[in-house]
């Protein structure tokens, strides 16, 4: 009998301890998430994004009783790993990491391997504003997310170039080459396997290639090789004429800004429409600084928030996604005065009030208008992205 | 046994466990004893696979052994053409606050200064110059490591110096120039020939302190190393917080590698040492008085200003980009001043400088009880230090962070333990015990046991003499201890990061994880604010006495 209420009790335990919340029933959510503690597992490199989520932080504590604390990663793939080494070591609750900004390979391997809490995204209140038909917001990289991650800003390939130095736009990666062979030591990209670097060379090899629908399915070592063989020859011509005669790279891509701001480059990268506009009003760039897009169009992904299967606060990550996706968070996030972010929200589905908040919304000198955007690429095959970086960094990363 | 008598092996077993648990970690996945889900069977052959190992393995001896070469000659060219002189007291004073500067601090400094696009080329640009762009010169980051050979240098020189400075004291030097100089040896020549070779006896412990960091060093790598590719510590870390698991093993192989390289660094050294003496021995029984070394002296102190210059001019442009509004190449100075900058980053603060200071204080205050008490109770049974203590208390220096923390977290993910503040400060206090025991043990052995003979006579006992006697009139070396424990505590990287599994974000971390951004201004906050909580702690131990034994003579220096 005793055994039996060990064994019983042990069973209740764990099933009590291993119920996440759930998502349709949002009043128990909120009821749960109030007084959690949430980690938010994000980059920390730029002090930009650093204030955008401490503001959600100040705004979930008023509104939510939610306390959020922002841990600073140096890269994605370390809360990854963090939460793959909790799952190998059978921490199957009460992990480390409950919210994770992601997207891509690493969205693809932790869905894989089923880590991930939901599905949730569809679910949460706001979902109603999400633009789902005119933006990529269910699937990441041609991975669909199935409600494993909910969205919250819209992110576009630009190019960011000092008009007192370049006279007008290089639209093509042909241009771009022709231009840094007559300027040496003006144009350099971040070092993959960085993010913005490997995003590059993604931008640049969908430029060059004639066959772009290969990119859409997984790569293998025979497709790769023919695919990408441009990309090497152009890199190969470009890298004796980049800054440092590519010996060395900015590590990742906010010190670009440090670098035009410096004079050292004139042109360089960047994953988001209103990134130069902010940091123009931030000092970090020249009043001169403008953007502009190739002609053949340029990269678009959408950057999610996922949480972990294994999340200690679950109801509370859920609190932030959902707090994001209002018309208030993502008028905030669209501001180039604080983080200048394009929105993941139909402005349609706004009332009239929601849809003022934009509609003030200064987007900045440097800021290209959607029209200006044009419709984004999509995003390769996550494989891609791996197999490039490899073979970049055996190529270039090893001198 | 008392529980004083359990305090010696307490306080080994806290500098040692861990590096003994962490080698253990990096071993075991060699020969299969811990094996994680859909690793690699293999770490060690995927590691030797690596493209760039040789490169990286290459750049880690080289910029090591050449920091520690050039940190050692400047010391030596420093003390003996200016040993005596007023010169020497003005740099000892400049240097030693410098010595609790953050090596993240340091470096960020030094970037700012070099970089082509740093104040010296602003200072000189354009009108000495013509440059009003900056040059596209590889001066930071470069592929050969000489940025950051050079600031390993001028960051260890000062270590280097008020060590040697500290242990001239046993050398029994004035005595022994004054006899050298009657002989017609020049001030410089004399030292070199009578004092440099007891010296070096003393300092020979802390010289492969130096080494070994040097070779190792990741936060002063990550900002001013080599990219194509990094030096095999930075490397390490890379594998060691890679999504995938299978390179955590790699990491800990490269960690294996990597303590190989520094044990061979060492052993050669040490050979080099016997060469060096047996040249050496030649040069002063040939009676020559090289009369050229007197020349030199400008020279010492051209190097000695420089190295102080750096760090110092370093620190002070991070002040500068702290407040500075715009400021474009080639402007020495910004446009214009603004609390902007600071106005952002100072609410951010708060939370890292709390956990900064709460694990400081935790290690500071544990480290300095295991010390006095091993100090006391070595005191009681009237055992004098010997030297193989010394050498077990140098020990958790000698082995490299980067080549014992790897194993210790993978022995925490395979044990399915959770990292977190306890296992920092425990990882702390690997370092912090043995720079409180090193800055502690000396004052602790020159105190007048006299004092102690007149209490026993009064019928003390040895505890009322430790608590009402000794302890206060030791209070200004005890705060001293504390304040140098504080920094090193204040100053770690590789610990905080590695056995707080990335979720302990103190000072130091925020500071280094800034740095991939770029942003000078937020940099510059942050690494001022480092730098303050190192440096703080200091100003309060050198003030405390005065204020609180104001009255009393003899208890403050």
């Amino acid at each position: 009998m005793k055994r039996m209420l060990t064994a019983l009790s042990a069973a209740l335990f764990a099933t009590t301890a291993m119920a996440q919340p759930d998502p349709s029933n949002w009043d128990a959510v909120l009821k749960e998430a109030n007084g959690q503690t949430v980690y938010w597992n994000a980059w920390g490199g730029s002090t930009t994004t650093n204030d955008f989520i401490a503001w959600v932080g100040d705004r979930v504590a008023e509104e939510y009783g939610v306390t959020l604390e922002h841990v600073k990663l140096t890269d994605t793939a370390d809360a990854v790993a963090r939460v793959l080494a909790e799952q190998q070591a059978g921490k199957n609750e009460g992990g480390a990491v409950d919210i994770i900004w992601i997207n891509g390979a690493n969205f693809a391997s932790m869905k894989r391997q089923d880590l991930l809490f939901g599905p949730f995204a569809e679910q949460l209140p706001n979902w109603q504003f999400v633009d789902v038909d005119g933006k990529t917001v269910q699937t990441d990289f041609t991975v669909p997310t199935e409600g494993y991650e909910s969205p919250w800003a819209m992110a576009q390939v630009v190019f960011m170039y000092d008009t007192a130095d370049i006279e007008a736009p290089l639209t093509s990666m042909d241009a771009i080459l022709e231009w840094s062979t007559a300027h040496p030591g003006r144009f350099t990209y971040p070092q993959p396997p960085d993010f913005l670097g490997a995003t590059f060379l993604k931008q640049a090899l969908l430029d060059l290639t004639d066959d772009a629908a290969a990119l859409s399915q997984e790569a293998t070592p025979e497709t790769f090789a023919k695919v990408s063989a441009p990309l090497w020859d152009y890199l190969n011509t470009l890298t004796p004429t980049l800054w440092r005669e590519g010996k060395a790279y900015p590590q990742t891509g906010p010190q670009q800004l440090q670098l035009i701001n410096d004079g050292e480059i004139d042109l360089a990268i960047s994953f988001s429409p209103g990134e130069a506009s902010t940091a123009i009003a931030n000092f970090q760039l020249p009043e001169t600084v403008r953007t502009y897009v190739l002609d053949k169009g340029t990269l678009g992904n959408a950057s999610y928030l996922a949480i972990p299967y294994n999340a200690n606060a679950a109801a509370g990550a859920m609190v932030i996604a959902n707090f994001i996706l209002s018309p208030e968070a993502q008028a905030h996030g669209l501001d180039p005065l604080n983080l200048g972010y394009g929105t993941v929200l139909d402005m349609a589905k706004l009332s009239d009030d929601q849809r003022a908040a934009f509609d003030q919304i200064e987007l900045g000198v440097a800021t290209l208008t959607p029209a200006q955007l044009g419709t984004a690429l999509p995003e390769p095959h996550p494989s891609w992205m791996t197999m490039l970086t490899e073979e970049w960094t055996k190529r270039y990363g090893v001198q | 046994m008392t529980l004083l008598a359990w305090v010696p092996r307490l306080t080994l077993a806290a500098m040692l466990l861990p590096v003994a648990a962490g080698l253990w970690g990096v071993f075991a996945p060699l020969f299969g004893f811990i094996t994680l889900n859909g690793a690699s069977a293999a770490p060690m052959a995927d590691v030797l696979a690596w493209p760039g190992l040789p490169r990286a393995a290459w750049l880690s001896v080289v910029t090591g052994v050449g920091s520690t070469l050039i940190a050692l000659g400047l010391v030596i060219l420093i003390l003996s053409q200016l040993h005596g002189s007023r010169a020497l007291m003005w740099l000892r004073r400049a240097l030693s606050p410098l010595l609790s500067v953050p090596h993240a601090s340091a470096a960020f400094g030094l970037a700012f200064m070099i970089a082509p696009s740093g104040w010296i080329a602003r200072a000189v640009s354009p009108w000495l110059t013509g440059w009003d762009r900056p040059p596209d010169l590889l001066i930071l980051n470069d592929p050969a490591g000489i940025a950051l050979t050079l600031g390993l240098a001028v960051k260890e020189m000062p270590f280097l110096l008020l060590i040697a400075l500290a242990a001239l004291a046993q050398t029994d030097a004035i005595r022994s120039l004054a006899v050298a100089r009657s002989l017609g040896h020049s001030g410089a020549g004399a030292w070199l020939k009578v004092v440099l070779p007891r010296l070096y006896g003393q300092i020979r412990l802390p010289v492969y302190v130096v080494l070994a960091y040097a070779m190792t060093a990741v936060d002063m790598a990550l900002i001013l190393g080599p990219t194509t590719p990094s030096t095999l510590s930075v490397q390490i870390l890379r594998w060691m917080s890679d999504p995938d698991l299978t390179l955590r093993l790699q990491g800990a192989a490269g960690a294996v590698i990597q303590l190989a390289l520094v044990i061979a660094a060492l052993a050669a050294w040490f050979l080099a040492e016997k060469l060096v003496g047996k040249l050496g021995l030649l040069w002063i029984t040939s009676g020559t008085r090289s009369p050229w070394l007197p020349a030199l002296r400008p020279l010492a102190i051209a190097a000695a200003a420089t190295s102080a210059i750096a760090v110092l001019g370093g620190l002070a442009s991070l002040a500068v980009w702290s407040f500075a509004a715009r400021w474009q190449f080639p402007d020495a100075l910004p446009e214009a001043l603004t609390t902007r900058t600071l106005d952002r980053f100072l609410p951010q603060l708060g939370a890292p400088l709390a956990e900064t200071a709460l694990i400081a204080t935790t290690t500071t205050l544990i480290a300095l009880i295991l010390c006095i008490g091993c100090l006391e109770a070595g005191y009681r049974k009237r055992k004098p230090l010997e030297g193989r203590v010394m050498w077990l208390v140098y020990l958790p220096l000698l082995i490299p962070q980067i080549a014992f923390l790897p194993g210790l977290q993978v022995l925490l993910i395979s044990g399915g333990l959770t990292m977190g503040r306890w296992v920092v400060i425990l990882s702390h206090l690997v370092f912090v015990i043995p720079y409180i025991f090193l800055s502690l043990s000396d004052p602790w052995q020159a105190w007048n046991t006299r004092h102690a003979t007149v209490a026993h006579a009064l019928g003390a006992s040895p505890t009322r003499v430790l608590f009402a006697i000794r302890l206060p009139m030791l209070l200004a070396p005890i705060l001293t201890a504390a304040a140098v424990g504080f920094a090193v505590s204040v100053g770690q990287y590789l610990p905080t990061l590695l056995a707080g599994g990335g979720r302990i974000a103190t000072l130091t971390t925020e500071a280094v994880a800034l740095a991939s951004g770029g942003d000078r201004r937020a940099i510059g906050v942050y690494g001022i604010a480092l730098t303050l909580a190192a440096l703080l702690p200091f100003a309060l131990a050198l003030a405390l006495p005065r204020i609180l034994y104001a009255n009393r003579r003899g208890t403050h220096p």
